[in-house]
C-alpha cells in the first residue's frame, strides 16, 4: 500500500484532473507512510478558498461548524480506552466476554465435549451408561424437574481439518482445484509437452500482461512461484499476488503493476461466459441465472428471482466461516429488508464490527493479512446476495486500508479496539456528522412559502425536511414516488406524522405537479467524478423536467459516496430488479396480462434499479464540504477521496 | 452460526402403545428398518450440524437411545444424552438442560420429524428478523393418500381430529395466532390488539406445527423460569409467546431492542437510518405508536416458515401416522430412506431369500436375511430383519419389524407386527397391532383391535 502510494507521487496519475483545482499538488504528508494518527484532520482550507473566486455556488469558507462538530468525536478515548497496558486488561475483558463465557464449561461434570477426543472420552463415550446421569450439584434446578446431565455418547474423532473440509468452505474448494490442475502437469508429462506447456504459459503471461489483465493462469503461476503461502485463499485479490511477485523480480516491475493497479478494475461483464463460470464456481449462493434478459443489460448479473434465498437459507449451517451478523446483512440485502445506501452501509459496517470483535488470529498468522481475507470473504458473500454499492465500497476500502495500516506490533486485543473505534468512527463522521452539515447547509436554501420536491426516500433529504419544519419554516412537500419499491409512501408517513404538509403523487404525473415547485431535493447512491448523480431509477426524469422548468436540482449527498469513476450513461454499470415485481401490481388481482410472461421468448422485462443524471441537470450537489456545483466534484474526490478522505 | 440443537426425542409415548415398549422407545421405531431417530439426525448431519444434545425421556429409554447413537453415529456426530424423568413435557425437558443451553439461539426438533425441510431455513429465517421463535409450520398431511382403495377409505373415517389453527400475517413471515388440537372444541379467541395492528389475517387450518423451532435462548429460559406451569412448548410456550407479542413482559438482550436502549446522539441516528430505510413490520409500526414518538411499547417477533409443498414433513405422533410414514418412505417420499431401489421399485436386501413363486410388489422393502416361503405376495409393506415367513402369505400394507415369523397361509392387512412376535398357521389380521413377543394363536381372525402381551 505504502510503495503504491509513494510511487503514485511519481508517476503521472492517470485520472485526469478536471474541474478546478488548487495549485499545491499534493498535501505534504501523502507521501510518507504515517501511522494511523486520528487526530490529524484533512487540510481543508486549500480547497475551498480558491473555490470561493471560481465557483458560480459558494463553498463555505474554511470549516465553518462543521470543523468544530468533526473534531468532536476524534478522541477514541470516550469509546475506548487508549490503548496502554494498563487498560488492555479491561478492554480485553469486553472483547473476549462471549468467547470465555461461551469456552467456560458448565458445571455439568458429566459433560465430555470436543472435537480432538482424546483416549479417554472415547472410554467414556463407550461405557456409556456408567456415570453419565448423575445430576450436577451446583446448579440450580429450577421448578420441580431436576436438571439433567448430559452424556456424550458419539463423539467425532475427526481431526478439524477435515471438518473443516467438509463444512464447504469455500477456501479449500478452491485450493484442491488449483492443486488438480498443477499436479498432473508435472507428473505425468514427457520433456516435450512439459515445454509446450512452459511456451503457452509464457505465452499467456506476455499476453496477459499487454492486456492489462491478469489472467487466471497468470494468477496460479504466481502463487505457485511464491510457494510460501500454504493456504491461498480466493479472497486474496492480486495486491498479495503482485506483493509477492515483486518481491522477486525487482523495482521496475513493481513500478509497472502498481501503474497498472492505478487504473481500475474493469468491472465484471455477466456477458463473458468464462469469467461466469469461475465467478460461479466461488460463489456461495450459487444463483440460478434468468433467461430472459435484456439484450442491452446482459453484462449485468441477472437471477432468476426467488431461488436465491432458499439456497441462501438451507445453507445456514454449511457457511460455518461467515459470522452470523454478516450472513443476517446479507439475508436482509437479499430479501431487501434493508435498502438505501446509507442504511447498507450502516448495517455492513456493524456487522464487520461485530465480525471482528468475535474474531480471534489463528496460530501462526498475522491479525492484519487474516483479518483482511476474512473481511474480503465477508465482502464477496455481501456481492451474492446484492451488488455492493459505492458507499459500501468505499466504506470497505477504507476499512481494509484501517487493517493494512495496523502495525504489527499491536496487540491483538488493542488492533480490535482501534478498528472497531475506526469503524465507529467512519459511521459517525462520513455519514452521521456529514448527514448533519447537509442539513445545516441545506436548510440555508429553504425559504417561506417554499414548495419543495422529492423523489423516492432518500435518508439527507428526510433529514432536511424534519430540521426545516423543526425551525419553523413554513413549506410545503411534494413527494414523488414510481412503482414497485413505493419508498416514498414511508417518507410520506413519516413526514406527515411529523406534522408537515405533503403532497404525494407518481413520477407519471411529474410534468403537472412541477407547475407548483420551487425547489427539488434529490438523494443520490453515488456522485461520480464527471458530475454525473448516479441514483435510483427516475431521479433523471425528475431532475430533466425540473431543468425544464427552470427549478434548481440540489442533489444532497455525502462525501464518502463520491467516486471517481466518469459514468456517461445508466447502461454501462447499474443493477437489475426482479422482473416479477414490475409485472404484478400489488393488491390489484384483475391485472394478471402478464402472468405466466417468463415462458415466452418475445417478451423480456427490464426492472432497472439505478439510472444517471446528467451533470447538466444538477444545479447543486450539497455535500458535507459544502455546497458545490457539480463540476467540482472531481476537486473533492481528489483532495478528499482515497487515502485522504479516510485520514 | 451460534446455534444449539436439541433433539427432543422423547420416551414411551402412550399414543403409539402397543409398538412402543421399554425395549423399544418411540425415538427408535423402525421406518423402513431405521430408527425415526435417524432421519432427523441425518438430516442435521447434512446440514452440517455436528453437535447435537439428545433429550429422552425415562432412563431405561435414554439407555438404549444412547446405546443406539454411539453405535450408529460414532465419527460421525457428536451426541450427548440427556435424561429428564418422564411426563415433563417438551417445557420441562427443555427446563432441565437449560443450563446446558449457552448460544444465542436454540434449535429445538422433535424427534419424530421425519422431513427433508433443511433446518438451516427456519433458523435462517429466525436471524433475518431476530425473532424470539420461529416456528416451521408445515401442511397437514392427508392420511391414507396415494391408496385410493384397499383399507385407506377406512383410515379417513378414524383420522383423528388433531388440528391446528394457525393465524398469519400477509406477508406469511409473522404468527399471530396458533391453537392446537385440544382449544379447538371452545371457541378460539384473538387478540383484538394484534389484530388492529396487523390489520389482516390469514387463518388456516390446513396447516400443523412441525414441531421444529428457533427460539432466542435468553427468552426460553426466561420463559421456562417464570412460568412454572407451561409443561409443552407446542401447546403452552408457544402459544404464550405468540399472544404477548405485541406487550412483550420479557427482557430481550437481541440486537433490536439493544439498539433502543442506546439513547446516546450519533447511535440514535444511525439506527434511525436503520430502521427508515428497511420496510417497517407492523411490530415496529405498532411499537411506535400512533404519534411516532420514541419506541415505547415492547414487541417481539414470532416468525414461521412454511415449508412448500413439495417437501415432505410428517410426524410420527400416532399409529396411524407410523404407518403412513412407512409407506411414504419407500414409497413417493423414497429419496428419504437412502437406499437404492431397484428396477421393479423396492428394495430387497440381497441376503433374503424368496420362495418359489413368490412376488414383491413395488413400494415394498425386505430386510436382510429374511425368508419367505413360496407363493407368498407383498404389496407396500415393509418386512425387517432376519424374519421368517411361511408359504402363501399375503402381506399387504402393512409394516413388520424384526426377527417376526409368520406361519403358512397368513394374511396380513394395513397392521404393524412388532419384533420377536409370532403368528401361527392361517391367521388373519386386518388393522391391527400386534405387541413385541406377542403370539398370536393359529387360526384367529382379528380386525382392528390391538393386541400385546400383559404387562408383568
Amino acid at each position: 500500500m505504502d510503495s503504491r502510494r509513494s510511487s503514485r507521487a511519481v508517476i503521472d496519475p492517470k485520472v485526469r484532473q478536471v474541474g478546478f483545482f488548487t495549485s499545491a499538488p499534493l498535501p505534504p504528508d501523502r507521501t510518507q507512510s504515517d501511522p494511523p494518527d486520528p487526530i490529524r484532520s484533512p487540510p481543508l482550507a486549500d480547497a475551498s478558498s480558491p473555490g470561493n473566486s471560481l465557483s458560480p455556488v459558494m463553498i463555505p469558507p474554511p470549516r465553518h461548524p462543521s470543523d468544530s462538530l468533526l473534531r468532536l468525536p476524534h478522541s477514541p478515548s470516550d469509546a475506548f480506552p487508549p490503548p496502554s497496558p494498563t487498560t488492555t486488561t479491561t478492554s480485553l475483558g469486553d472483547f473476549s466476554d462471549d468467547v470465555t463465557a461461551a469456552s467456560s464449561p458448565p458445571p455439568a461434570a458429566a459433560r465430555v465435549r470436543g472435537r480432538g477426543s482424546s483416549v479417554k472420552q472415547q472410554g467414556a463415550a463407550s461405557s456409556f451408561p456408567g456415570g453419565g446421569f448423575e445430576v450436577p450439584p451446583s446448579v440450580k434446578a429450577p421448578s420441580s424437574v431436576p436438571a439433567s446431565g448430559l452424556t456424550t455418547v458419539s463423539v467425532v474423532k475427526l481431526p478439524p481439518g477435515i471438518s473443516e473440509n467438509a463444512g464447504g468452505s469455500v477456501s479449500v474448494e478452491v485450493q484442491s482445484d488449483r492443486a488438480l490442475n498443477s499436479k498432473p502437469l508435472k507428473e505425468k508429462t514427457s520433456k516435450a509437452e512439459r515445454r509446450a506447456i512452459q511456451e503457452a504459459q509464457r505465452a499467456a503471461k506476455a499476453a496477459a500482461k499487454a492486456e492489462g489483465i491478469k489472467t487466471p493462469a497468470v494468477t496460479a503461476l504466481a502463487n505457485a512461484k511464491s510457494a510460501k503461502s500454504t493456504k491461498p485463499s480466493p479472497q486474496r485479490n492480486d495486491s498479495a499476488v503482485v506483493v509477492a511477485a515483486s518481491e522477486k523480480k525487482g523495482g521496475d516491475r513493481s513500478v509497472e503493476k502498481d501503474r497498472k493497479k492505478d487504473v481500475p478494475h474493469p468491472r465484471m461483464q455477466y456477458d463473458d461466459k468464462s469469467r461466469v463460470q469461475k465467478l460461479k464456481k466461488r460463489s456461495v449462493v450459487k444463483p440460478t441465472e434468468a433467461r430472459n434478459r435484456v439484450e442491452l443489460f446482459r453484462h449485468l448479473p441477472q437471477y432468476e428471482h426467488g431461488t436465491q434465498l432458499p439456497v441462501l437459507q438451507s445453507k445456514f449451517f454449511q457457511l460455518d466461516t461467515l459470522h452470523p451478523a454478516v450472513y443476517k446483512v446479507g439475508l436482509q440485502y437479499l430479501s431487501g429488508d434493508i435498502c438505501g445506501g446509507n442504511a447498507r452501509c450502516i448495517a455492513m459496517l456493524q456487522a464487520f464490527q461485530e465480525a471482528i470483535r468475535d474474531y480471534s488470529t489463528p496460530p501462526a498468522k498475522t491479525l492484519s493479512r487474516d483479518l483482511t481475507a476474512k473481511i474480503s470473504s465477508y465482502v464477496s458473500f455481501l456481492i451474492d446476495c446484492r451488488p455492493l454499492s459505492v458507499s459500501m465500497g468505499n466504506a470497505i476500502r477504507f476499512l481494509k486500508s484501517q487493517i493494512a495500516k495496523i502495525p504489527i506490533s499491536l496487540s491483538e486485543s488493542e488492533a480490535k479496539a482501534t478498528l472497531h473505534s475506526d469503524i465507529e468512527r467512519f459511521i459517525n463522521e462520513k455519514i452521521i456528522l456529514a448527514d448533519r452539515v447537509i442539513v445545516k447547509h441545506a436548510v440555508t436554501k429553504i425559504r417561506d412559502g417554499d414548495v419543495l420536491l422529492t423523489y423516492g426516500s432518500s435518508s439527507a433529504v428526510e433529514m432536511i425536511l424534519q430540521h426545516a419544519h423543526e425551525l419553523g419554516k413554513q413549506f410545503r412537500v411534494v413527494i414523488v414516488d414510481s412503482r414497485p419499491k413505493h419508498e416514498g409512501k414511508l417518507l410520506l408517513r413519516r413526514l406527515v406524522r411529523k406534522g408537515l404538509s405533503c403532497t404525494y403523487t407518481h413520477i407519471n404525473a411529474i410534468s403537472y405537479i412541477m407547475h407548483e415547485v420551487t425547489r427539488v431535493f434529490l438523494g443520490a447512491s453515488s456522485v461520480l467524478s464527471n458530475g454525473t448523480v448516479y441514483s435510483r431509477v427516475g431521479t433523471a426524469c425528475v431532475a430533466m423536467v425540473a431543468y425544464g422548468f427552470h427549478i434548481p436540482v440540489l442533489v444532497c449527498c455525502e462525501a464518502y459516496k463520491f467516486h471517481e469513476r466518469v459514468q456517461l450513461d445508466s447502461i454501462c454499470s447499474n443493477e437489475l430488479g426482479d422482473p416479477d415485481s414490475i409485472s404484478k401490481v400489488p393488491g390489484r388481482e384483475d391485472i394478471n396480462h402478464l402472468d405466466g410472461w417468463d415462458k415466452s421468448e418475445n417478451l423480456q422485462l427490464l426492472n432497472l434499479i439505478y439510472d444517471a443524471t446528467p451533470s447538466d441537470y444538477v444545479s447543486l450537489i450539497i455535500t458535507d464540504y459544502g455546497m458545490i456545483p457539480p463540476t467540482s466534484v472531481p476537486v473533492i474526490v481528489r483532495e478528499y477521496g482515497r487515502g485522504q478522505l479516510w485520514i | 452460526m451460534d446455534f444449539q440443537v436439541v433433539v427432543l426425542a422423547g420416551g414411551t409415548s402412550k399414543k403409539l402403545v402397543p409398538l412402543v415398549s421399554k425395549e423399544v422407545p418411540k425415538a427408535l421405531l423402525p421406518v423402513a428398518n431405521r430408527p425415526v431417530l435417524s432421519y432427523v439426525l441425518e438430516q442435521l448431519e447434512l446440514s452440517n450440524i455436528k453437535d447435537l444434545i439428545v433429550v429422552v425421556e425415562g432412563a431405561d429409554a435414554a439407555l438404549c437411545v444412547g446405546g443406539w447413537i454411539s453405535a450408529a453415529y460414532v465419527d460421525r456426530l457428536h451426541v450427548e444424552v440427556a435424561t429428564v424423568p418422564e411426563d415433563v413435557g417438551t417445557a420441562g425437558a427443555l427446563r432441565a438442560i437449560a443450563h446446558h443451553l449457552t448460544a444465542k439461539d436454540v434449535l429445538v426438533v422433535s424427534g419424530d420429524l421425519v422431513s427433508d425441510v433443511p433446518p438451516g431455513a427456519v433458523t435462517a429465517a429466525h436471524r433475518r428478523h431476530d425473532a424470539v421463535v420461529t416456528a416451521m409450520i408445515c401442511s397437514v398431511p392427508v392420511s391414507g393418500l396415494s391408496e385410493a382403495g384397499s383399507s385407506g377409505a377406512k383410515d379417513k373415517t378414524k383420522k383423528p381430529g388433531r388440528y391446528n389453527i394457525i393465524g398469519m400475517d400477509p406477508t406469511k413471515q409473522f404468527l399471530l395466532h396458533i391453537a392446537t388440537g385440544a382449544e379447538l372444541e371452545k371457541d378460539t379467541r384473538i387478540r383484538k390488539s394484534i389484530l388492529r395492528a396487523v390489520g389482516q389475517m390469514d387463518i388456516r387450518a390446513d396447516l400443523m406445527d412441525a414441531h421444529m423451532y428457533a427460539f432466542n435462548r435468553s427468552v426460553l429460559q426466561e420463559v421456562l423460569d417464570q412460568k412454572d406451569k407451561f409443561q409443552s412448548l407446542k401447546q403452552d410456550v408457544l402459544p404464550y409467546l405468540v399472544r404477548s407479542q405485541l406487550k412483550s413482559e420479557i427482557l430481550i438482550n437481541g440486537a433490536p431492542q439493544g439498539q433502543q436502549a442506546k439513547e446516546n446522539g450519533n447511535d440514535k441516528v444511525s439506527y434511525r437510518i436503520l430502521a427508515n430505510a428497511s420496510t417497517p413490520s407492523f411490530h415496529e409500526l405498532y411499537a411506535l405508536g400512533p404519534n411516532g414518538s420514541a419506541p415505547v411499547r415492547r414487541t417481539h417477533k414470532c416468525c414461521v416458515y412454511i415449508a412448500s409443498n413439495s417437501k415432505y414433513c410428517v410426524r410420527l405422533n400416532s399409529i396411524q401416522a407410523f404407518m403412513d410414514i412407512n409407506r411414504d418412505v419407500i414409497g413417493e417420499a423414497n429419496h428419504l430412506s437412502g437406499y437404492n431401489f431397484s428396477a421393479q421399485n423396492n428394495i430387497i436386501h440381497p441376503s433374503a431369500e424368496l420362495g418359489s413363486k413368490t412376488t414383491v410388489g413395488p413400494h415394498c422393502m425386505l430386510g436382510e436375511g429374511s425368508q419367505m416361503g413360496d407363493k407368498c405376495s407383498v404389496k407396500r409393506s415393509v418386512i425387517g430383519r432376519h424374519c421368517r415367513i411361511g408359504s402363501n402369505v399375503k402381506v399387504v400394507n402393512s409394516v413388520v419389524m424384526n426377527h417376526v415369523t409368520i406361519g403358512d397361509g397368513c394374511s396380513i392387512q394395513g397392521s404393524v407386527i412388532c419384533s420377536n412376535a409370532q403368528l401361527q398357521e392361517r391367521v388373519a389380521l386386518k388393522d391391527c397391532q400386534v405387541g413385541l413377543g406377542y403370539v398370536v394363536s393359529a387360526g384367529c381372525e382379528y380386525k382392528g383391535e390391538s393386541l400385546a402381551r400383559k404387562e408383568k
